[in-house]
């Protein structure tokens, strides 16, 4: 169900505003990559593009072609709501439904997509699903709990199993740590050592350290100035990009001597 | 009285230092407490008069009672009239007013929403006397092939039993007029809360696929229950001490209690009555009519007390 993605000459606005341009790249299947780059460079932009969840800002809009598996995804006959049903997505603040218990919350996607549902079928894909999340074991025992009375840690690993109860063909994270300890941080990207092997993942973060432990491939974003449109400085293999990058600006700002 | 349990305690824990110089806090503190026993004590005020003014009117009957051998059933229908036309005034404007919300909140383009949003908050400024004017002579007569259509289908509900008034002056008119008038502040507190859900919640639902309907129910419509009942609460309580429209626009038989709400025979409302009846009332009819604004009084205190208690019980942390 893995998928590759292509992205050729994309430009994204947002109103008349040109806030990303000229964003070329293939993203393999079954592989993890990585956006990195400075605040405001665009990154996240691009990660929501490749749903289509940028359209839910009025006036964003794109210029270019984004293909998953040969089929563009902003063909006119393309409905966004079926885009975002295939491409699943993970946000920086953990986002379990409040209302609704540990059960309920993984079943979400999955009560928009099928509206019958038999209990044993439902029951497989809690357990399957939050098996996949790792959080199975943590919390079989409550699972009628709110999802709010779980930790951060838990709370994204909650959002990630809701994530991956559909069955989607890519998962796209923007920062999925940044508001996690370190040690909830270390379970995630286990965990998406793990969801490798089933899903193709996009990932945006700060902090390269976690870029360079998991991801196959890395992207780096940059603004030529401030008020510039962002842009993709250079992708590349991730070992390539920390050891030996083509580019200057990736190596000053890998390595730190970013300005 | 909280407040002077309170003041030892905090004047404790604070330096001297800061009690001494910091003289805009002390006057500040004092005004907003001075404000707040003026609020209790005009309310308190009130209670008191109509407890006592109301109170001999328990030894009314016949010709006092307004022909009714005790006040009780006098009031009584009353009461219900009063409630009847609220509740149906809030089944009408409950989904108007979050359809409108909605619209304001999450459908429509802010270029359209804005405007719109404006027009609801002025319909709030519209006297009430002028929709008793509408009422009686707009609505009315349009709303009695209306009635005649619930007769002939819902005729077995007993609210639409018949026969059909003639002027179209019924309690269903004046319900409807209500649920208007309710409709700004009911509208403009659902549109508030429904602006206020998290983003990250509707973000959430929408990256699952949901479609902008689900995302609503999904993610708005749960997070914004426990205000929506208090809005609608805080509409109802607008409804039940209504006077001038409802005084103008119904034709009422007096303190009669009918479920008939097509029909010209008509339950009263209390405020209604009590606009209608003061200025002829001598001796203990006016302690009768006090009586009735007790009531009232008692019945929108219960329903405002139920309205916040909602809204900070059922308060979903995001």
């Amino acid at each position: 169900m893995a998928k590759s993605i292509d992205v050729s000459d994309l430009d994204i606005y947002y109103g008349d505003f040109l806030a990303v341009e000229g964003v070329n790249m293939h993203i393999k299947a079954r592989s993890v990559t990585a956006f990195i780059g400075p605040s405001g460079c665009g990154k996240s932009t691009v990660l929501r593009s490749l749903n289509r969840m940028h359209e839910v800002i009025p006036g964003a809009h794109v210029q270019g072609k984004v293909t998953v598996d040969g089929q563009s995804l902003y063909d006119s006959a393309v409905d966004p709501v079926a885009v975002r049903r295939q491409i699943g997505m993970v946000f920086q603040r953990p986002n379990p439904f409040p209302t609704m218990s540990i059960y309920e919350n993984v079943l979400a996607g999955n009560r928009l997509n099928s509206k019958k549902m038999k209990k044993t079928e439902a029951d497989d894909i809690v357990e399957r699903s939050l098996k996949g999340a790792n959080l199975w074991n943590e919390v079989k025992d409550r699972l009628d709990k709110p999802g709010m009375g779980l930790s951060g840690g838990q709370q994204q690993r909650l959002c990630i199993a809701r994530a991956i109860a559909v069955e989607p063909q890519v998962l796209l994270m923007d920062e999925p740590c940044s508001a996690l300890d370190p040690i909830s941080t270390s379970a995630i990207e286990d965990l998406i050592h793990e969801l490798k092997s089933d899903y193709t993942i996009v990932i945006v973060t700060h902090n390269m350290q976690q870029a360079a432990r998991v991801s196959d491939e890395t992207g780096f974003f940059n603004l030529k100035a401030a008020g510039q449109p962002g842009h993709l400085v250079e992708f590349n293999a991730t070992p390539k990009m920390f050891a030996n990058p083509d580019n200057e600006a990736t190596e000053a700002y890998i390595s730190g001597r970013f300005g | 009285m909280t407040t002077a349990i309170r003041e030892p305690e905090q004047q404790q824990e604070l330096p001297a230092r800061a009690r001494t110089t910091r003289v805009g806090d002390a006057v500040f503190r004092r005004t907003a407490l001075g404000a707040a026993l003026l609020v209790v004590g005009l309310l308190a005020g009130v209670a008191i008069f109509l407890v006592i003014q109301g109170l001999p009117a328990l030894d009314a009957s016949g010709e006092q009672a307004y022909g009714k051998p005790s006040v009780w059933s006098y009031v009584g229908p009353l009461l219900f009239g009063t409630i009847l036309s609220s509740a149906l005034a809030l089944v009408i404007v409950t989904p108007l007013a979050i359809g409108l919300a909605l619209v304001i909140s999450h459908y429509a383009p802010s270029k359209v929403a804005k405007p719109v949003g404006y027009l609801v908050d002025l319909l709030a400024a519209v006297p009430s006397v002028v929709f008793g004017l509408w009422g009686i002579a707009v609505l009315a007569p349009r709303m009695v092939p209306i009635f005649d259509w619930l007769n002939d289908w819902f005729g077995w509900i007993p609210l639409f039993a018949g026969p059909v008034s003639n002027s179209g002056r019924t309690l269903l008119t004046a319900s409807v007029v209500l649920a208007l008038m309710a409709l700004p502040i009911v509208t403009a507190i659902l549109r508030e809360i429904f602006a206020q859900t998290p983003t990250t919640q509707q973000e959430a639902a929408l990256a699952l696929g949901a479609t902008r309907w689900e995302m609503i129910r999904m993610a708005v419509l749960p997070y914004a229950r426990s205000g929506m009942v208090a809005a609608l609460l805080l509409g109802l309580g607008r409804a039940l001490g209504e006077t001038m429209a409802v005084a103008m626009v119904l034709s009422a038989t007096g303190a009669i209690i009918s479920f008939d709400v097509i029909s010209s025979a008509n339950s009263n409302t209390i405020a209604a009555a009590i606009a209608n009846n003061y200025a002829n009332a001598a001796g203990l009819k006016i302690n009768v009519l006090i009586f009735a604004g007790l009531a009232l009084f008692v019945l929108t205190f219960a329903v405002n007390f139920l309205g916040r208690y909602v809204a900070t019980r059922g308060q979903v942390k995001a």
